[in-house]
Parts: structure tokens; sequence; C-alpha cells
């Protein structure tokens, strides 16, 4: 960052006093690893080309969705009136419907008020919030992410001025959990934690339930926070409440917290809904957290956008709507899943001496490929692939129709240095 | 010490209390003094040491870490709302938040807000995420209603334009950038503003002080004071302006004024910060209501826009706006924008896309566009009615020669009364008209029918409560 000074700016400062030249000292930002990607996709004109970019969901066509139970949720929500004197009391109510998903609707916690939830700009929101929040009330603390995490989580919690820490997750070599070191990471007592609840991004790479006990109780032993960030509810097994297994961590007395996002489940993307929830002692502390986090929110936006919250609601309020969005996650998880099952499957078929077990062994949007920079960038610049240059792709964006192309290409840059022991064949296109 | 907690064994329900006796903090937990797990501060309430027989294990009890929390101040605009909503009293009236309402005291959704939605509708656009820096159609219009479409800092690109959550969310990446690229730079900020311009400078850690502003002798404007406190200012200041429809004092500046503004400002090398929440609300015109910031941009100089469009198109809760800044290059404004998103990214990722959709649809729109300029004229035009009969009706009451006229010279959908604290809280007390304890009222919650009721309550608080 450059230090800006009065006595320098007046030195270059033209006779006539006008004043320009002041964003002088301003450089170029470096454009965002993830959206980068996209842009650079957008701008390649090869018909070939894939996406496997941002994790976002598309259908076996490559086209953006927008789910039935959402259009059905917008005709109906089509002309509200006064919405701006009933968004506190629609926040309200989405705040309810989103904390049961994650909590279970029969939680003692819900139904007992002991949380703070306040609607949130989607997970990123969420999260912003509580880095705020965590620094607000533990100035001196850390934060503990799993090595690899998502990208921006590292600006969120820099840019709230929280220094962060890693923790082992990922095993490059079994490309699986590095679980052994994970326990064994020691962190001071009493430090904050996020964790990825389900579908872990970038790896995909989940605990399993035993697992997931384990590391409560060493989190209880230990008195460590969790946080979690739920982005992906549903589109890890298919199943929501499965995908909320590993909030199990308040059987054991956790007091957690939570962000969830409604943007890839109920894709959402744009409208920006999400949750953050805070686990309190009683209902009355819920009452002053939540005017904390209100306080962070109201100077840094005011307050939240209504229009997908209100769709969120009156999905998840209508017993209808609610079960056909059941099934249309369900439907959007499997397909994934077949895509992991075929791309691994046309991998194997070429003779690829990889072991591409984790394309199958791994978990919701993505799958960590294991690819390295070169090759990312040669799937790039030769094949008009992309992806992020950690080797994550985002498997929503394979299709029946591009799974061939894609497993040639992945091929194409990874069998420079095997054994040739079969003949290298293609497979039809 | 890790190992030693990998041994044991912790699948057991038993072994762990239920959430809910923990919580009652009631069960009593053995001591022991094993050390097998040392917490560092033994006297932490979060830790007690629960015996397993052989094993002890420190087990934390259930009390949230984020006990010592307190309730945050409340809001004291929104906190108005409240108290109005919890006031059973026929004659009850909130002039408290800047929300516009008609006549019959209702809200007010735009009829070409409700096209563009049902446009939006019948076209079932998708709901992919905008990129960072928001919607280009609402980016392109949105500095273009606000400059002129030929201005020349449009044609020559050197408007840095991001949507933001609306003004709040817009004024936040400013201060962010300030806070970043110029560490140490003051903002300047009117005595009064409105109360979240401060929570917002001090969230993001840029130090603010106050300019001279309100006049209570004379309730109007003490532009000597403000000239001489922007002059007394550190060279290369940001001060922060309200382009039009001074809230919460209802006090522009006369086009005259704005000049000698500009001079000094000019002179002294500061940054003009505008704040503009209410185009077309001041007078009705959408391009006379942005002629202060047209003027700066017009003399070369760079500054930043903040906009809003909750108030003038009434989408309040979809939180729309933009900050705009003009740079003297289109290279420099690039590489603003580039700044802004990295801003934008941390926070929220990228904006909303309903209210954008919306605005993009109504100012994009040549037959909407008019459209909404004649609804602005009506909602503007309903204010200055309010107005006028208010003042009538005070005028009729009041034989003491007191001056009311402040009402009409006053601008937009406030009025600051020059009633003090005392004499505010006997207006929720005794009148129950709800309004913020500075003194300020919203005429956009003013019915013509209920004129008469508030002159009576404005003229019993100020004469006779001091």
């Amino acid at each position: 960052m450059w230090r800006y000074t009065m006595i320098t700016r007046r030195c270059f400062m033209s006779t006539s006093s006008r004043a320009v030249g002041w964003w002088d000292h301003v450089g170029v930002a470096p454009k965002d690893p993830i959206n980068g990607v996209t842009e650079a996709f957008l701008v390649d004109c090869s018909p070939n080309k894939i996406n496997l970019g941002v994790g976002a969901y598309r259908d076996d066509e490559g086209k953006p969705v927008v789910l039935q139970c959402v259009r059905e949720a917008e005709a109906k929500i089509a002309g509200s009136e006064f919405l701006e004197s009933i968004s506190s009391a629609v926040s309200s109510k989405f705040v309810e419907e989103s904390v049961k998903l994650v909590y279970g609707k029969d939680s003692d916690v819900v139904n007992e008020g002991r949380f703070s939830g306040i609607q949130a700009l989607s997970g990123t929101g969420a999260c912003r919030l509580f880095a705020e929040f965590q620094r607000r009330f533990y100035p001196k603390s850390r934060i503990y992410f799993p090595h690899p995490t998502w990208s921006n989580h590292h600006n969120i919690w820099r840019d709230a001025q929280i220094p962060e820490s890693t923790f082992h997750y990922y095993h490059p070599n079994s490309k699986g959990l590095n679980f052994a070191a994970l326990m064994s990471d020691n962190a001071p007592d009493g430090s904050f934690f996020l964790l990825h609840p389900c579908a872990h991004n970038p790896t995909g790479v989940d605990p399993t339930e035993e697992q997931w006990r384990e590391i409560s109780c060493q989190f209880k032993a230990k008195n460590h926070f969790p946080f979690f960030d739920m982005a992906y509810q549903g589109l890890a097994s298919g199943d929501l409440d499965s995908d909320a297994q590993a909030i199990i961590f308040l059987e054991d007395g956790h007091l957690i917290g939570c962000a969830q996002s409604f943007a890839k489940n109920m894709g959402l993307y744009g409208h920006r809904v999400g949750c953050l929830s805070v686990l309190c002692n009683d209902a009355k502390q819920a009452v002053a957290i939540k005017s904390q986090l209100q306080h962070i929110a109201r100077a840094m936006y005011g307050g939240p956008p209504i229009h997908g919250a209100l769709l969120v609601s009156t999905i998840l309020s209508d017993l209808d709507k609610k079960a056909l969005w059941v099934k249309e996650v369900k439907t959007m998880a499997s397909r994934i899943q077949k895509m992991r099952g075929s791309l691994r499957a046309c991998l194997e078929e070429l003779g690829s001496f990889v072991n591409w077990e984790h394309i199958t062994n791994q978990v919701g949007l993505f799958c960590f490929s294991g690819l390295t920079a070169d090759q990312v960038d040669r799937l790039a610049t030769e094949f008009h692939i992309y992806m992020t240059r950690d080797g994550r792709m985002s498997m929503a964006g394979v299709t029946t129709g591009n799974v061939s192309y894609l497993a040639n290409s992945i091929h194409e840059v990874t069998v420079f240095g095997q054994e040739a022991k079969s003949p290298r064949r293609r497979i039809g296109i | 010490m890790a190992s030693t907690m990998l041994s044991l064994p912790c699948t057991s329900s038993s072994a762990s209390l239920s959430m809910h006796q923990l919580n009652k903090g009631k069960v009593k937990l053995g001591s022991s003094d094993s050390s097998i797990c040392i917490n560092n501060d033994r006297n932490s309430p979060f830790t007690k040491i629960k015996s397993f027989g052989r094993i002890s294990m420190t087990v934390a009890t259930n009390v949230s870490r984020f006990e010592g929390v307190t309730m945050a101040p409340p809001d004291p605009i929104l906190g108005v709302s409240e108290a109005f909503k919890a006031d059973t009293h026929e004659m009850k009236l909130n002039l408290g938040v800047g929300a516009y309402r008609t006549e019959e005291l209702q809200p007010y959704v735009l009829k070409v807000v409700k096209k563009a939605e049902n446009l939006m509708l019948e076209r079932g656009e998708n709901k992919e995420y905008l990129p960072i820096e928001g919607l280009a159609a609402f980016n392109k219009v949105t500095a273009e209603l606000l400059f002129g479409t030929d201005n020349p800092v449009i044609q020559k690109q050197r408007v840095a334009t991001v949507q933001g959550l609306s003004g709040t969310g817009s004024l936040r990446l400013a201060a962010a950038l300030i806070e970043r690229y110029f560490p140490g730079a003051k903002v300047l900020i009117s005595s009064p503003t409105w109360g979240n311009h401060k929570n917002i400078f001090n969230d993001a850690r840029v130090p603010w002080s106050e300019y001279r502003y309100y006049d209570p002798k004379t309730v109007g404007l003490d532009f000597e004071g403000m000239i001489a406190d922007i002059k007394a200012a550190p060279e290369g200041s940001f001060v922060l302006l309200h382009g039009c429809a001074h809230n919460p004092t209802g006090i522009d500046p006369t086009p005259e004024q704005w000049k000698q503004i500009a001079d000094v400002i000019q002179e002294k090398n500061h940054i003009p910060f505008f704040d503009v929440a209410y185009q077309g609300f001041a007078s009705g015109s959408l391009d006379e209501d942005a002629a202060s910031v047209r003027l700066f941009a017009a003399r070369g100089i760079e500054l930043l826009v903040a906009q809003s469009y909750s108030k003038n198109l009434g989408l309040y809760s979809e939180r729309i706006g933009a900050m705009n800044i003009v740079c003297s290059s289109a290279d420099a404004a690039a590489r603003v924008k580039s700044q802004l998103k990295r801003i934008a990214r941390p926070m929220y990722s990228n904006p909303p896309i309903h209210g954008a959709r919306i605005v993009a649809n109504v100012v994009g729109d040549p037959g909407l566009f008019s459209e909404w300029k004649a609804e602005m004229e009506m909602m503007a035009g309903r204010i200055k009615n309010v107005r006028q009969k208010l003042f009538d009706s005070l005028s009729a009451k009041d034989k003491s020669g007191k001056d009311w006229s402040f009402i009409l010279k006053q601008i937009g959908m406030f009025s600051f009364t020059g009633l003090n604290k005392a004499q505010s809280d006997n207006m929720t007390n005794k009148w129950h008209v709800y309004m913020t304890k500075d003194g300020r009222i919203s005429l956009a919650g003013l019915s013509l029918a209920k004129c008469e009721y508030l002159a009576d309550a404005i003229f019993d608080s100020y004469h006779n409560v001091s």
C-alpha cells in the first residue's frame, strides 16, 4: 500500500490548483482468481470452450438454471406491495426458516430462541459480519482456516483485520482428508476455526461422520469456537439433512456460528441471500448479539435486500414449494454426481495411469483435480478449458456433451511422463 | 498433550453433557487435579474440569464466549418507527424515517417499478451473479442520470461507477477506499448530518470532523461558518456534501453559495464527496437536483458521489445505489474501479440483481423514464403542498411574530423544526408525534389532513415547553 503524504501531494499539483491527479497512486488491483477465470472464458471464441471456474450450477446443456420452485415463488410474490414497511418482518421470517434448515426444525436451540440470526448478503456477507463481530469482541483473536479454503475467506478476514493461520486439511497424495494432521494441529485453546460442514471448497473432501465427532470432541476439549460456512447444503449428498450432519457439534454443547448461503442450493446467486446465526446461552443474550450484528450491518450497507429473502421464505414456509425444492436440489446433486462418474470413467477408458478415484470420492460442486498450474494453463491455452490455477474444477460446468472432450484434454496434459503401456486412444466425441 | 487427547474415548453420549444440562450451568462437574489437558487459563469461566475416572478432560461449560456482549445502541432513526408501532393512540403520527408516504399515509410502490417488475417477470431472466462492479446497464444509466448523458466526464470515460448497496453501501465502499489510499485524510461532515454517516466512517476507520452548517438562530444555513471551517481544514480533506435536500435540515446552499463552496474547495485542494440520496425529490426535477454535482464536475474537479434509488424510485428494501468517482483520466477511473471491486469482494462478493434490473429498465427506457419523471414530480409536489399547508396552519395559529417560513424554504423530505430535545419529547409524549430528537420531521410522513394537528403540536411544543 502506498504511503500517502500531504507534502508529496502538494509537490506535483499544477499551479492552476485544479484538483486533479488524486488517484495517480492507485494501482490496478489484481484480478480475483475465480472471477478472472470467467472473464478469460468469456473472451475465448472457441466453440469447444468449457468454463469450470465459478461454482454456479449449470444444466446438462451448460445453461444457468432458475429452479421451478423459485419461478413459482416469483409469480406468487409479484406485485407485493408495501415491501419497505414489512421488510423487517420478511427478514425475520426468512431467518426463522433459514436456521431450521441447518439446526433442524425440532432443535431446542431454534425453538427456545437461543440464537441470534440476521439476514446477510449471501455467504460472503454472513462471513464478513461474523469476522467484524469477532474483531469487535475478540480483537486479539486469529482465524484458523483449513488449508486450502475458498480464496475469498482470506480476503474477508483480512479486510476485517483478523490475522489468519491455517490447519492441515487436504492431503495432496491421497487427494483426501489429512485427518491425523488435522487432529494434531496445535492451535492455542479458545481459537476461532472456520469449518466447511459439507462439500468443502475447493477440495470436495469432507470428514466422515465419525471424524466430525472426533473433531467436535477435540474442539470441546480445547474450547475452540467452530464457525461453519454452509454454502452447499443439499448439494453434497443430495439430502439437506445429511449435509448438515457436521452440525452435530451441537450435541457436544458447542455454541457455534454459521454462515448460510442460498446462492447455490436455491439458485439465487445474484440475489445475495444468506443468513448468519450465532448460538447463545439464552434468548436475552441472543437479542444483544443480534443488536451488535445489526449495528455492524447498518454501517456497511444499511439493511439487506428484500427480494431474495422473500423468495426463500415463500418457498420454505410452503409445504408444496419446499417439497419441490428438495426434489430439485436432489436433481442438481445427482447430475453432478453423474458427471463425476462419467469423467472418471472416460479418463480410465483412455488408459490414463493417473489415479482418478478422487473425482468420484470428492463431494459437491468441486473436484480438486490435482492438476498443476502448468497443466491448468495448458488446458486453457490449448484446449479452451478454464479453471482456477489450483486445479479446482467446477463439476457443474461438465455436461454429457463436453465430458469426452474434457477427459481427452485432461489426458493430453497429464499423459506426458507416464509409461505408455498401451496406445493412447481417443474416445468418441 | 494433543496425542493424549486423541486416545480419549469420546463416542458415548453419556460422556458429554446435553446442551440443556450444560446450559443450566447447574451441573456439578467433579473437580480433578489432573493436568492432562491444561487450559491456559484455569480461572477462565469457560472451563471446568470433569472427571472420567482415570482420564480427565477439560470440558468447556456452556458459557458462550460472547457472554460479555452488550446491547448495541439503538438506531435513533429506526427506533422512532418502532416506538410509533407500539403506540396505540389514534392520532399518532410517524414523522421519523424518511420514507415516502401517500396522502393516505401508505407506502407507495411507483407505477414504473411495477411495470418494470412485470417486464422482468415476463422475460423470466436468470439469477446469475452480477460482476463485482454490478450490472453494466445499471451503472451506465446511473452515471448518466447523475452527470447528464452528454457530460464530458461520461464521454471521456472518466467516471468509475460501481453498483453499491444503496447510499449506505456506496458510502462505505468509498470510505474503505479513502482509508486505504488516503490514510490519515479526514472527512469533513456537516453539523448536523445524517446520523449513519458517522457510523460508516467510524467503522471504516476514517477520521472525521464537522463543519458548521445549521444555524439555529435563523433556522437556516450558517454559510460563513461553513466556508470558514472548510478553509481551516488540512489541505486534501474530503468534504462530504449533500447534493440536494440536506438531511436532516432540508437546508440547501443557493446556486451562488455552491459556487463559493466550489471555490474554497479548489483553493484548499479538498476532494468533494457528494451524498445524493434525493435526486428528484428536492425540486421535482432530476436534472435540477444534480446541479451542484454538475457544477463541480464542470470545473474539472475530481469528486466522489454516492447515489441512492431508495427514495426517488421507492426501492428502499432492494438496496440499490452506486458509488461514482470522477477521475482526471479514463486510466485513473479504471484503476480506481478495480480497487473499489477489491473492497466489495470481501464484503459481499457482488451486489444484488433485482433493484439493479428495475433501475436499468426504468431509467434506460425512454417511455418508462418519462413516466418516472412525472411520478417524481407528483411525489415532490405532494411534499411541497404539505409544507405549504403546514406553514399556513402554523401562521394562522401563531400570532407571536415567530417566522415559520423556513418550512417553505427548506427542501426535500425533511424539515428541521428548530425544536430542541425537550420540545421534541413533548411532541411525542403529549401529541404522539414521532420524530427524531434533533427536531427533524419527515414531511413525507405527513398528510394534508394531519397538518392542522401537527401545527397544534408544534405550536404547543415551541411556546409552552423549554
